[in-house]
This record gives structure tokens, C-alpha cells and sequence, in this order.
């Protein structure tokens, strides 16, 4: 495989895991637009602990997820007193101000960026990012994605219900802060240098615009919508500039006609259904 | 000293705050939060450059700079606004992001991602108050922001206009039942709130004397946060928080360090969000709704 392939396989990995970092807050209904942040924390923490504490690249990632899941548990019962449009625009804020502090942080280079020692192959990438898409795969077979969406769909009615929403609210700001943290400690040991101007709020957004545009209500959504920014505009292969305006009218012609996004949910089940009946004319 | 720094806050905030009151205006009435806005504020700076660079006489450049920023405004209007009406509310938000992003894209495409030196239109001259002194760029385009958010508040007091506005954000469809025409009202406040966004562009592109493609995000987030802190939907509330934007900005410039203008903008933000989610002076319920 050439050096340009890999490239571009460990970028998708990279945009899938930062992908479902997003989606599992949204399943929940909150719009994270602070993604960023988090993988700011999970690059810094992971690339803090090879560099200064000697850790092996795997198990620095791992803590680097667990710092930002950390961090985003302590500050997730104040942030989620607000909701809506409310809460995103606390994540916006919350996301800026850790961009800021890394800005300023001399400890891990401040503006100059910092560099990082140990290298780590693409496998490793793409292997990371298979398993955390396995994991919400998996998590999404279990009732857990039926308490989201009630929560997301009216909180109220889940509350009734008995759902803990503030509880669900808390694990899937966490899970999804834990998520991007590992896709960023990932991105920090693979490139081997970081800023803290790289995680801005424009990577939030685009973030957030790629899983829009795969569909919240399939867990294949983001994937899908990851691999369509990543590879499309490669096979196009235009500019970054060009990719960005053609990815950026796509998401306003999309949200016009189809605001559900690429992959719903009624297009699984319809063909569980035709396989169904299929399988009954069948037997 | 520190009279000279709340001066200079004011001034800066002078900036926030056209673009505040074009965002407050889009929530308020239409519960929308526009981040195409942004987008248009550097759409009127970069164009009015554009079109100096280009030769054009500055009344006609800005008048170009301007009706760019209309004609943003109603295509934000057709395909992001009137599409998603009974959608997901996530749906308009992330369209007018795309905006956003297009716009940036277009323009790196167009002029290049360089930060451009903005010709000085207004000869340089600077006021004294005693120890205090105040540039006449910023001051002239403090008192011109001032003006139009006056203008706007009377209009939408007094004008037929301003009363339809005011129907429909108190409630839509009795505003339709009673005979106002929803959708053009609508439209007219897209192009309405657009311009006072191209408006705080130039005036920014006056006194700052540099614009860039990335000019919208720096200042247009930091009009965002001067809305929520001065409470979505109120234009005076815009203005104060706008003002106190800049204040802090200065202020953490002079006593932290220019670093740390973001720590303490956003972290004002984010301690305002969680303790006082309505805002210095908003209405006592929050929305909950996008």
C-alpha cells in the first residue's frame, strides 16, 4: 500500500473515531460543537505521559481517553442544567476556553506546539478505530440506545417513564468526551506533533457536520458520513479550499432535502421487513 | 491608566455589538441561532477591500459589500431557514454552519487566506479627554453602531414593519391569523439582520484597518457570546454585553496577557451559561427548544 493511501485510511480512522465522539452525545440530543476540546485533552494527556512520564504509546491513549471522559464527567452536572441550543453553545464555549489553556500551557510547548517522541503505526489507528466502531455497534444493541433516543425525543416523557435522564445525559457526554479523547491522543502519536490552534472550533464544526451528514438515527451514519468527507473529495482530488466550499454546499443542499441525514432508520428496517416477508412467503 | 483600558474596551466592544444585535434579532424573532452570521460579517469586509483594492470609490464598494451581504442573507433565508421549518431543530443550525464554512472557503478561494491591510478612509486623528485619548476611527464607528441599533429599536417600536416583527416573535401563528405575511416579513428580517452584520464588517474594516478571511470567526463568536451574555433576544442586552465583551478582552489583555483573552471571554461565557442561562437581561424562562 502506498504512503498515500495510508494517508488517507488512518484520516478516515481518525474522522470515524471523532465521529462517533460526536454521535453519542447527539443520540442523547445534545449537540456538541466543544468536540475539539476533549481531543485536545486526549492528544496532550497522551502525548504528555510518552514524552515525559516514559508510558508505552497504548496504554498513554487509553489514559488520554480517560482524562477527557474525566474531565467532561466533572463539569457535565453543571453544563447539563442547560439543554438545547443552551448546552451546545456551553460545549462551544467549553471547547474554546481548553483550546485556549493548551494555548498557554508552556508545560506541553504553549503556542509553539509540542512535539511527540513515540511513533505509532497506521495499523494501530485503524485497529483503534474498528474497535471503537464495534463498541457502539455493540452498545447499540443493547437498550441503551432506546434510552438515548427516548431522552433525545422529549425528557420529560423518558423522565415519567423512570429513565435517569440526568445519569444518561452525563454517560453520553463522557463516553463521547472519552471517544475523542483517545481519536485525539491517536492523532498526536501518529503525526508526532500537535498545537493547540489545530483544535479549534472549526474541527468541532466539521466534525459535527460530517455526522449530520451520514444520519443520527443509524449507528452507521457517522461512518458513512466520515468516509464520504474523507474520500470523495479525494477521488476529486481538489484542494482543501474546494473540498471544503463542495462539502460545505453538499451539507446546505443536504439539509434542505434529506435534514435526516444519508442513513435513517426506516431504511434498515424496510429492508428487515422485506427480508421478513420474504423469508415467511418462503417458508 | 485604567480609564485609558475601559475607554478602549468600550471601543472594541463597539465592534460585538452590530453583530450581537444581528444575532439577537434571529433568535429572538425567529428562534434561530444564525452562524452564517459570521460568516457575512467577513464577507462585507473582505468584499469592500475587494472592491477598493478594485478601484471602486468607497461609497460604491461598501454598497457592494453590502448587497453581497444582503443577497447572503436571503439565500440563508431560502435554503437553510424556510426548508427546516417542521425538521429536527439541530437541522438549521447545522445548514447555516455550512454557510459558515462555505463562505470562509469561497473567499480563501477568491482573495487568498492572507490577513489584508484595509485602506484608511478617515484621516487619522485622535481625541484627548486630560490623560485619556480616544482614536476618531473607533469612536466614529462606536457612535455609527449606536445609531443603527437606535434606528432598529425605534423601527421596530414605531414602523408597521417593527410591529409584524414584534407579532411574530410573540407568536406565529396568531400573527398569521391576524393578516401578517409570515414569509416576507421573514425574508425582509433576513436581509435586515444581514445587513447589520455587513454594516459591523466595514465599520470593523474602518477602524481596525485589516481584514481576513478568518475575521468572521474571532469576532463573530465573541458577538455570539455578547448575545447570550446580554440575554438571546434583547437588542439592548446585546449592546451592554457587547460592550462588557470588549471590556473584558482589554482588560484580561492588560492585567493577563493577550493569551488569555480567550480564557477569560469564553470562560465568562461558560460560567454565565451554567449560573444564569437567560443572560444578564433576559426574560426570566429560558427557551428550551433550538
Amino acid at each position: 500500500m502506498s504512503g498515500y493511501q495510508t494517508g488517507i485510511i488512518v484520516l478516515l480512522a481518525l474522522n470515524t473515531i471523532a465521529a462517533y465522539g460526536v454521535y453519542l452525545p447527539m443520540s442523547a440530543g445534545q449537540l456538541n460543537l466543544g468536540i475539539a476540546g476533549f481531543m485536545a485533552i486526549g492528544a496532550y494527556a497522551a502525548a504528555y505521559l510518552t514524552n515525559a512520564c516514559g508510558w508505552p504509546p497504548s496504554a498513554a491513549i487509553g489514559a488520554g481517553g480517560a482524562t477527557a471522559a474525566i474531565l467532561a464527567f466533572a463539569v457535565a452536572m453543571p453544563m447539563l442544567r442547560t439543554q438545547g441550543i443552551y448546552l451546545s453553545l456551553a460545549t462551544f464555549a467549553l471547547g474554546q476556553v481548553i483550546s485556549a489553556i493548551f494555548l498557554n500551557l508552556d508545560i506541553v510547548g504553549g503556542a509553539a506546539g509540542y512535539p511527540v517522541a513515540t511513533h505509532i503505526e497506521a495499523s494501530v489507528v485503524v485497529s483503534a478505530a474498528t474497535l471503537v466502531v464495534s463498541l457502539v455497534w455493540l452498545m447499540s444493541t443493547t437498550r441503551l440506545t432506546v434510552y438515548f433516543a427516548a431522552v433525545k425525543n422529549d425528557p420529560l416523557v423518558a423522565d415519567l417513564l423512570g429513565l435517569n435522564v440526568k445519569a444518561l445525559g452525563v454517560a453520553a457526554l463522557t463516553v463521547g468526551a472519552g471517544i475523542a479523547g483517545v481519536g485525539g491522543a491517536l492523532y498526536a502519536h501518529y503525526f508526532n506533533y500537535i498545537e493547540a490552534q489545530y483544535f479549534g472550533v472549526m474541527l468541532s464544526t466539521y466534525t459535527v457536520l460530517y455526522v449530520l451528514l451520514g444520519g443520527t438515527q443509524s449507528v452507521w451514519g457517522p461512518l458513512v458520513g466520515a468516509a464520504i468527507f474523507t474520500l470523495v473529495p479525494e477521488a476529486l482530488r481538489s484542494s482543501s479550499q474546494w473540498r471544503y466550499a463542495i462539502f460545505a454546499l453538499f451539507i446546505i443542499v443536504f439539509m434542505a432535502l434529506r435534514p435526516q441525514g444519508l442513513l435513517t432508520r426506516g431504511l434498515s428496517r424496510q429492508r428487515t421487513q422485506a427480508r421478513a416477508q420474504s423469508g415467511s412467503t418462503n417458508s | 491608566m485604567i480609564s485609558q483600558q475601559i475607554v478602549n474596551g468600550f471601543m472594541l466592544g463597539g465592534v460585538y455589538v452590530m453583530i450581537a444585535v444581528a444575532f439577537t434579532l434571529a433568535i429572538g424573532v425567529l428562534n434561530f441561532l444564525n452562524f452564517s452570521i459570521p460568516g457575512i460579517f467577513m464577507i462585507a469586509g473582505m468584499v469592500s477591500w475587494a472592491a477598493l483594492r478594485g478601484g471602486q470609490h468607497w461609497p460604491i464598494a461598501f454598497g457592494i459589500a453590502l448587497a453581497a451581504s444582503a443577497a447572503v442573507g436571503v439565500a440563508v433565508y431560502l435554503l437553510t431557514y424556510r426548508p427546516s421549518s417542521d425538521s429536527d431543530p439541530e437541522v438549521p443550525l447545522v445548514s447555516s454552519l455550512g454557510f459558515l464554512v462555505l463562505l470562509e472557503n469561497l473567499i480563501i478561494l477568491w482573495l487568498g487566506s492572507d490577513q489584508q491591510s484595509f485602506p484608511a478612509l478617515i484621516v487619522d486623528f485622535n481625541w484627548r479627554f486630560g490623560s485619556i485619548i480616544i482614536g476618531g476611527a473607533q469612536l466614529l464607528s462606536l457612535v455609527l453602531s449606536l445609531a443603527f441599533v437606535i434606528a432598529l429599536s425605534l423601527s421596530l417600536r414605531f414602523t408597521n414593519l417593527g410591529r409584524q416583527v414584534r407579532a411574530i416573535a410573540e407568536n406565529r401563528r396568531t400573527a398569521t391569523i391576524l393578516g401578517v405575511n409570515v414569509g416576507s416579513v421573514v425574508s425582509r428580517l433576513f436581509v435586515l439582520s444581514a445587513l447589520f452584520t455587513g454594516i459591523g464588517g466595514i465599520l470593523f474594516a474602518i477602524s481596525y484597518l485589516q481584514v481576513s478571511s478568518s475575521m468572521g470567526e474571532s469576532i463573530g463568536f465573541k458577538g455570539i457570546s455578547a448575545m447570550i451574555i446580554g440575554g438571546m433576544g434583547n437588542i439592548w442586552g446585546a449592546v451592554a454585553g457587547g460592550l462588557l465583551i470588549g471590556l473584558v478582552e482589554i482588560l484580561s489583555t492588560q492585567f493577563l496577557g493577550a493569551d488569555f483573552v480567550n480564557i477569560s471571554v469564553y470562560g465568562l461565557l461558560l460560567a454565565l451559561l451554567i449560573a444564569k442561562p437567560e443572560g444578564l437581561f433576559g426574560p426570566v424562562a429560558a427557551r428550551e427548544k433550538l
